[in-house]
């Protein structure tokens, strides 16, 4: 197989992988990088971030009240070195961005503006209009142009770790426009492949949120952290799952339920609309539970309502909401109330890694939404994840390069016996001109109605035992399936049998450490256990793949200066 | 009966055959899905060896542009019922090299976006990795350039473009209006830098104001009036460069 030589690679075209790539070419331009992205770089998901990006500017704001604030969101899980470092860090790197082009709005002096956003004790949410993930991401792709040393390979699908005796060598890749494997070798890969969304029917996420760094690390015998901490997002449009931002609250949009009640009086007194997403998105659900929502052909929804906020405010603040809910609603929120219901947005958990990237494989790096560090611990806070791909992917690509600097490659044959190994694996699993009646679609969808309803925004007992063994059900199925057609180029029914394999291996995670956690914190909601207990679960979960199935261990939080108190808004 | 609508798409396999087919797919017609439910449909349902780009499916990351109809649009924000009861046809976009079915080659756009050089050029270099403090901007600054941010490279106003489909080396819409945003950026001083290729033989002059590419663009990034404007600023460059003697 070929082989082709790197230093570092990065695997992942988004914002933290962007990131990454930019400090290590202004580092090291000596060093041979590369990115390796299955879509080209400016379609990754951080494409369709809208609200903001969080970071302390303003002199009414401190480092230590966004740490506490992000803290106490976290329901106490996040390590609070980790926070304090990303606090710190943000506010150069939301500078940093600006100066490579992003078109932050300002203010009438010309300096940065920002928004209010939920958990936010200041207004600390820059934003770019509500387009904020697109012009990020765009001006770190148009950036990374200009470095000649960095390398791209656009459309290419990293299928596998490649890994001796617990250190990391390369990856093993498909050229989806070839269909030819090869083996990209680097003393260091950095995993920014984004969160596990696809694996939910109601989803704000892209169809390319497919889990595959936790599946990529899992497999490869490494940890992956606080995989049951799921966001859900409060508000989804109906149908499709595709998000309204936050920010239309944060510039002062209400939710109402059908008597006309701004309902989260009941729920969140003092923030109320702004209260951290976990707690409006299940007020959400109990009003819907209580009768109190909107029926609909695609079930029941609450209001959110921006009318009062007037058609110029919308076009200058949340022009973007506007045109999702004409293209994808039909309908125009400044006359009308948007239909709404909470929607699987976001993946606390990750591939197990500290604040400067490291994991405990050598040679394995992670950063963005596919990391865990953890900063967002049991519940992220709106607009700290556009910030936390700027500071760790940062710091994810200069702690590579100080590990490159004496770590050695592993050799050539090692690394063609492991792609070898790999290969006829995939062969086998996916390639293979079986008979097996089993369709990828309808696996895929099975697993999405399940995680839906079983591992959903509440988690009970018994639908989490159920939600395990469908899982491993379909994990037998998927041993059947069968590709149409075994064509090279562009064989996206090969990658997505890829896709579907990593989300079926990840969700049965998901499922065991909810079933596992008998608590509730942030994210994670259990019916039968309604509170936290710091006595027995103030710990991150750490996943293995074991022999049958995965094992957890557990894993200490670190707490500098904030005690857990009672999250109460 | 549920009601029902009939879909044709372009197949092509390189692996199997050089020519070009079309094949029709009978869907279920909803009244609130897009084209590329449709196509998804057909992938989950009837043919898994269909072969199309997507991945937001909210008009942002620009992957999911075909020939719909004959026009290029994104295929994630057009509706069925825009056509219902009549048929669709959809197509690779045009003036692109076909991958497969309905995957077009982007190189050749992807190389020019990186030669307009859309970064933040300074005179003095260290200015642009100084974190202590902003650039200050006015909104009245950023209003000369923002439209033009918009561009989600979705490339449907290089399928729209007669030009480029006469002429493949013609620089082409988003990529002219990509140079424009950073000239016109008060945080930027690479104007001179980008003036040769986008003066160049293959850039700005070739366009012949069809004014086709704004039609098409999703995102109002106007490229056509913006061409026009780069024209006329580099005319009067040359004029005044030629004024002092320069030239
Ligand atoms: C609709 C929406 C709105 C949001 N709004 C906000 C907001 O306002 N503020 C905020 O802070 N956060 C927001 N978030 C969250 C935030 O946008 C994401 O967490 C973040 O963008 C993730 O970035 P990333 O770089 O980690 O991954 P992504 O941008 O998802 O990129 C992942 C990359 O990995 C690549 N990849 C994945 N698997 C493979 C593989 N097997 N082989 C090769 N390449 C691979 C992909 O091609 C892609 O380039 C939002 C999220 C969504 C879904
Ligand atoms: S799928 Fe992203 S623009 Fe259509």
């Amino acid at each position: 197989m070929d082989i082709i030589n790197h230093d570092i690679l990065i695997v992942g075209g988004g914002g933290a992988g962007l990131r990454a790539a930019i400090a290590i070419s202004q580092m090291s331009p000596s060093l041979k990088t590369a990115v390796i992205s299955k879509v080209y770089p400016m379609r990754s998901h951080t494409v369709a971030a809208e609200g903001g990006s969080a970071a302390v500017l303003n002199d009414d704001d401190t480092h230590d009240l966004h740490a506490y604030d992000t803290i106490k969101g976290s329901d106490y899980l996040a390590d609070q070195d980790a926070v304090e470092v990303f606090v710190r860090d943000a506010t150069n790197e939301v500078r940093q961005i600006e100066r490579w082009g992003c078109p932050w709005n300002r203010e009438e002096d010309g300096t940065i503006a920002a928004r209010w956003f939920g958990g936010m004790s200041r207004k600390r949410t820059l934003h770019a209009a509500d387009k904020t993930g697109f012009h990020l991401l765009h001006a770190l792709f148009q950036t990374s142009l200009k470095f000649d040393t960095l390398k791209r390979y656009d459309e290419w699908h990293v299928c596998a770790l490649l890994v001796d005796n617990g250190k990391v060598g390369g990856v093993l890749a498909l050229n989806t426009r070839t269909g030819v494997f090869s083996i990209l070798s680097a003393k260091a890969v950095i995993l920014c492949t984004g969160g596990v969304g696809r694996m939910y029917a109601f989803t704000s996420n892209a169809g390319i949120k497919t889990a595959d760094g936790a599946a990529l690390t899992y497999r490869a015998g490494g940890p992956i952290k606080d995989m049951e901490f799921i966001q859900f997002h409060p508000s989804g449009l109906m149908r499709t799952g595709i998000l309204i931002t936050e920010a239309s609250r944060g510039e002062g949009g209400y939710l109402f339920n059908k008597d006309g009640k701004r309902f989260l009086e009941n729920y969140a007194p003092s923030k109320m609309e702004l209260a951290p997403r976990d707690i409006v998105s299940r007020s959400i659900i109990e009003e819907i539970l209580a009768g109190r929502g909107f029926k609909g052909t695609y079930g029941s929804y609450i209001h959110l309502d921006l009318r009062h906020l007037g058609e110029a405010k919308i076009m200058e603040k949340l022009p973007m909401v506007r045109e999702l809910c004409l293209d994808f609603a039909g309908m125009d929120p400044v006359y009308d109330p948007i239909p709404i219901r909470p929607t699987m947005h976001y993946t606390m958990g990750g591939i197990h890694c500290d604040k400067d990237g490291k994991t405990p494989m050598p040679g394995l790096f992670s950063a963005g939404e596919a990391a865990c560090v953890s900063i967002h611990g049991a519940n992220r806070l709106g607009s700290n994840s556009l910030t936390e791909l700027l500071v760790f992917g940062a710091r994810a690509g200069r702690t590579a390069v100080e590990y490159v600097s004496t770590a050695k490659p592993v050799s050539a044959d090692k690394l063609q016996s492991l792609a070898k190994d790999r290969m006829d694996f995939i062969q086998k699993r996916y390639m293979k001109a079986g008979n097996g009646k089993e369709k990828i679609g309808a696996i895929l969808s099975e697993l999405r109605k399940t995680m839906d309803e079983k591992v959903g925004i509440y988690r009970t007992e018994e639908p989490l035992k159920e939600a395990i063994q469908i899982i491993q059900k379909l994990k037998e199925r998927f041993n059947k399936i069968t590709l149409t057609q075994q064509s090279r180029v562009f064989n996206t029914e090969l990658t997505a049998a890829m896709e579907l394999d990593n989300m079926l291996e990840i969700a049965h995670v998901i499922a065991m450490c909810a079933q596992v956690r008998k608590e509730s914190r942030g994210g994670h909601a259990r019916k039968d256990y309604p509170t936290r207990n710091d006595e027995q679960f103030l710990h991150h979960s750490l996943t293995y793949q074991g022999k049958d199935g995965p094992r957890r261990e557990t894993f200490p939080v670190t707490i500098t200066k904030w005690q857990p108190e009672e999250r109460k808004y | 009966m549920a009601e029902e609508i009939k879909i044709t798409v372009t197949r092509y396999n390189p692996d199997k055959e050089a020519e070009l087919k079309t094949q029709t797919f009978t869907i279920p017609y909803h009244n609130d899905w897009s084209i590329l439910d449709g196509l998804n449909y057909i992938k989950a349902e009837l043919d898994g060896t269909l072969t199309y780009r997507w991945s937001c499916r909210m008009a942002v990351c620009g992957s999911c542009g075909m020939m719909v109809n004959g026009t290029p649009r994104l295929t994630c924000s057009t509706y069925l019922n825009e056509f219902y009861p009549g048929e669709i046809t959809i197509e690779p976009l045009a003036n692109f090299p076909i991958i497969r079915d309905l995957v077009v080659d982007l190189t050749d756009f992807m190389d020019k976006l990186k030669e307009v050089k859309p970064w933040i050029i300074r005179k003095n270099k260290s200015d642009e990795n100084d974190t202590s403090k902003e650039y200050i901007q006015t909104t009245a600054q950023m209003d000369k350039y923002y439209q033009q941010t918009l561009c989600i490279n979705c490339t449907l106003c290089y399928a729209a473009c007669p030009v480029y489909g006469l002429h493949p080396d013609f620089i082409g819409p988003a990529v002219i209006a990509l140079g424009y945003r950073y000239n016109n950026d008060s945080r930027d001083q690479g104007k001179d830098e980008r003036r040769k290729f986008l003066a160049s033989e293959d850039g700005v002059w070739k366009c012949t104001v069809v004014g086709d590419c704004t039609e098409v663009c999703p995102k109002h990034v106007d490229p056509s009036a913006v061409i026009q404007r780069t024209k006329v600023d580099n005319a009067t460059n040359w004029f005044f460069s030629f004024l002092k003697g320069k030239k």
